[in-house]
């Protein structure tokens, strides 16, 4: 199977990096602005300022008012978003391709230079405390903040959505400090994907973030990972389980090898936890597991939700499941992994946002992009035997599990580490 | 794009929107069945049967189901309303014969008694899952307040107590009274040959039995209500409003699509601008549903409970202020302009294209291009808007909560 595709990367005079990925069979445009600003980069007892940050850069830039600046791009019909993780604050965008084009000199006006004015920061940080007060009701949702923040060392497990106790001693300066340090075009980049013409685009974004100046923050310091189990009591119809895993991350060699074992365990409705825990013993409704990559470390991550009585009998089950998976796999069951990772990868070619999040990810985790073609022939390349050894060379030693619910899990059931 | 749509001789409607521009196609059987077809006896039945659907017929098995689709490669699902089921699959167009023979195997299920007892476990798991979302909770007493007596007012997922009581018998002649050609649409969406099309679908799904069953659709007057439910250890409130709008045939509904843009969108809408953006609440906004025979204009916030009452009233304003005033040239320009760009985006996806596909077939007989689509909402006047909110204000009849309060 062939996949042509063309994709072209380049640095602005600042030394922003640009992936362009032009579709000329869609109508639509989309982008996807990483700022090296993330939750990792909040001070020690600020965790939220860069939450905050998101909340506010919308809020006005440039002499343009907040209501101004959101009627104008609404007007462009433009689909638009802020999401704060732990490396970055990523903006997303999308619309129709002649819009975008009209659309990127406001953008790069409210990225450069938001008001980020005091009287917009206590209706900003109220917000953000208001979503962490939100996630106290939501079990699943708190499972995943809590698992994330036992998988991996500080800063890199730090909830970049915040603490609340942290968000009183944020001051509308730590905001500014933050944006004026990490919002840089250095080490920023930026993905593009959609019926746009290359030479137009390229002038366009270098008349409209050109300026923009700013040297790449130096990398943070990583402290120790917090011992696990941990439960948190919560009277709710469900107990949640996290568990998680170490794993070999998006550059690593092995990495589609790591890819394949987790979409054997829980990669379609065929694949092993959905089958064993759901299908055949009625323990669960929802229950997955995923490779969560940074830079240079990963885990797998998997979550199960059941009622408490059975909780018991479904982390036992499910760990034995991802235990089970060294004893052997078959030749079947990957060949469906690639089938699934196959049409998606063409599938993707129908949505510019997913290109433009892809192109933009694959840039900040390889410093290069990825074609489709390679990732559809290093899929094709994956053998058995190398997904076996690659499951037993990884076998986990030792599991992370944190709980949230009427009563703890016994964890007798996880591997021991020796 | 091109539509094309037939009849095939056991009364089965096919329709497509070929496109060969797109990588992938996208399938979907549409039934006319949902937790309103439904008695209290049978309640949450529908939901129930749809997953009782990938347990397999006479030649697949459960384990076969899950493994042909993914061997497949196929994005696929379910989902249960409270007025349709739909069965889903979107493939590569070399793999649509089989995704269209799996997916004609999902109407004629089994219904094994083990399949059954099992996956009862998993039915009330799913329940127990929602209990644990304060929005889902919500939404479900909101709807059961506000439908009181009316069959819209029934829960989609059922009870612990009507679940743990349903028999394998008891859907074995539900889905017999229902799974009829005549209440069932099938639409495809994307890269495919008509033509070819049509001969899969004769060789695949002539099986489903002709007929047709036919839904009462009650007059009804929503009371004035307030209902919270009561949870002491929540941290927020909850708060569900709900009251008459346009229905599924209402050619105003276009214009209510646009006005639940302007008043109640998750940004630069009039209750973000009063409510959100001073972070008065965490989120806050204004939908638009349309049934059969019925329409709600239905909001939603969730906020500290100290602020309930305060909040409720900042929206009883915006609505207030609505309906005297009407709204700006400016914010309908760009009400439109949001809908048409979403219009397109969703558009490009074989995947995005089936749901309105289906529904507008399913509920009206009636196909809409996407430059149809942009046609009418760029023809929504101010004057519609106006004619909507004499027939229609947003004037809420329900009010149901989840959270911490017990009084407002």
């Amino acid at each position: 199977m062939e996949v042509p595709q063309f994709i072209e990367s380049y640095r602005l005079s600042n030394g922003l990096l640009v992936i362009f990925e032009p579709m000329p069979d869609v109508q639509s445009a989309a982008l996807s602005l990483l700022l090296p600003a993330g939750g990792t980069r909040d001070a020690a007892g600020r965790c939220g300022t860069a939450a905050i940050l998101s909340e506010m850069v919308p809020r006005g830039a440039d002499g343009l008012s907040s209501r101004g600046l959101c009627a104008a791009l609404d007007n462009l019909g433009l689909q638009r978003s802020f999401q704060t993780g732990s490396a970055h604050i990523t903006f997303s965008a999308a619309t129709t391709a002649d819009r975008l084009t009209d659309a990127l000199p406001l953008i790069a006006r409210m990225i450069l230079q938001p008001h980020l004015h005091d009287d917009d920061f206590e209706p900003a940080r109220d917000l953000v405390a208001q979503g962490l007060l939100a996630l106290e009701d939501e079990p699943r949702q708190q499972l995943g903040r809590i698992l994330r923040q036992y998988s991996y060392a500080a800063p890199w497990g730090n909830p970049s959505e915040g603490e609340l106790q942290d968000l009183e001693q944020i001051t509308p300066d730590d905001i500014r400090r933050h944006h004026q340090q990490f919002v840089v075009p250095e080490s920023a980049i930026l993905g593009i994907a959609g019926n746009l013409d290359s030479a137009q685009l390229q002038q366009t974004l270098e008349s409209v973030f050109g300026k923009w100046q700013g040297t790449a923050p130096a990398d943070v310091t990583v402290g120790t990972r917090p011992a696990s189990p941990f439960h948190q009591h919560h009277e709710s119809a469900q107990t949640h389980l996290g568990l998680a895993w170490d794993t070999v991350c998006y550059s690593d060699p092995r990495y589609y090898e790591a890819w394949a074992a987790v979409s054997l365990l829980s990669g379609g409705m065929s694949s092993r936890l959905f089958t064993e825990v759901r299908e055949k013993r009625g323990l669960c409704y929802a229950i997955s597991a995923s490779l969560s990559t940074l830079k240079d470390d990963a885990r797998v991550m998997a979550y199960a939700g059941t009622t408490t009585e059975r909780a018991q009998e479904t982390l036992d089950v499910t760990v034995q499941e991802i235990l089970r998976l060294s004893e052997g796999i078959t030749a079947d069951e990957l060949q469906r992994c690639r089938a699934r990772a196959k049409s998606s990868l063409i599938m993707q070619q129908e949505s510019t946002s997913s290109r433009a999040g892809s192109l933009a990810r694959d840039m900040y985790l390889l410093g290069r992009f990825v074609s489709l073609q390679e990732i559809h022939d290093r899929i094709d390349a994956l053998t058995v035997d190398g997904v076996r050894q690659f499951v037993i060379d990884h076998a986990p030693k030792s599991m992370v599990l944190v709980s949230i619910g009427p009563q703890a899990p016994d964890p007798s059931c996880l591997p021991q580490q020796h | 794009m091109k539509f094309q749509h037939c009849q095939l001789p056991s009364g089965l409607t096919l329709i497509a929107e070929t496109n060969p521009a797109v990588h992938s196609v996208a399938a979907g059987f549409f039934v006319r069945a949902g937790s309103r077809d439904e008695t209290e006896e049978i309640s949450g039945i529908s939901h129930f049967l749809e997953h009782m659907a990938f347990k397999g017929d006479d030649r697949f098995s459960a384990d076969d189901i899950n493994r042909v689709f993914d061997e497949i490669g196929a994005k696929y699902n379910a989902s249960t309303s409270e007025e349709v089921t739909m069965y889903y699959a979107a493939v590569l167009p070399e793999y649509l014969e089989r995704a269209l023979e799996l997916l004609s195997a999902l109407l004629q299920p089994a219904v094994r008694q083990e399949d059954f007892d099992m996956e009862k476990n998993v039915i009330l798991e799913e329940i127990s899952m929602y209990e644990d979302q304060p929005s889902f909770t919500c939404y479900d007493h909101i709807m059961a307040t506000h439908f009181n007596g009316h069959p819209l007012g029934q829960s989609i997922l059922g009870s612990q107590a009507s679940i743990t009581a349903l028999t394998s018998e008891q859907m074995r002649r539900y889905h017999a009274s229902r799974y009829h050609t005549g209440n069932i649409v099938l639409a495809v969406a994307g890269n495919c040959d008509f033509d070819q099309l049509l001969q899969l679908v004769e060789k695949h799904c002539s099986r489903i039995p002709a007929g047709i069953t036919h839904r009462t659709i009650p007059d009804f007057n929503p009371q004035q209500t307030v209902s919270l439910l009561t949870r002491e250890s929540s941290v927020q409130q909850h708060l569900m409003q709900m009251g008459p709008a346009p229905r599924g045939s209402d050619p105003l509904r276009f214009a209510a699509e646009l006005l639940s843009v302007i008043v109640g969108d998750d940004s630069g809408s009039r209750l973000f601008w009063e409510l959100v953006d001073p972070g008065h609440v965490e989120t806050c906004d204004l939908g638009f549903s349309e049934y059969d025979g019925d329409g709600a204009w239905m909001s939603y916030l969730s906020c500290a409970p100290n602020d309930a009452a305060a909040n409720l009233e900042r929206c009883a304003q915006v609505f207030a202020e609505v309906n005297t005033g009407g709204v700006t040239s400016e914010e309908l320009e760009q009400a439109r302009n949001k809908v048409a760009s979403r219009i397109v985006l969703r558009g490009e996806r074989p995947m995005g294209r089936l749901s309105s596909l289906g529904s507008n077939w399913l509920y009206r007989q009636e196909y809409r291009s996407i430059a149809d689509d942009m046609k009418i909402i760029r023809s929504v006047t101010q004057e519609q808007i106006h004619q909507l909110l004499q027939k229609y204000p947003l004037r809420m009849t329900t009010t149901a909560g989840v959270g911490p309060l017990s009084t407002l």
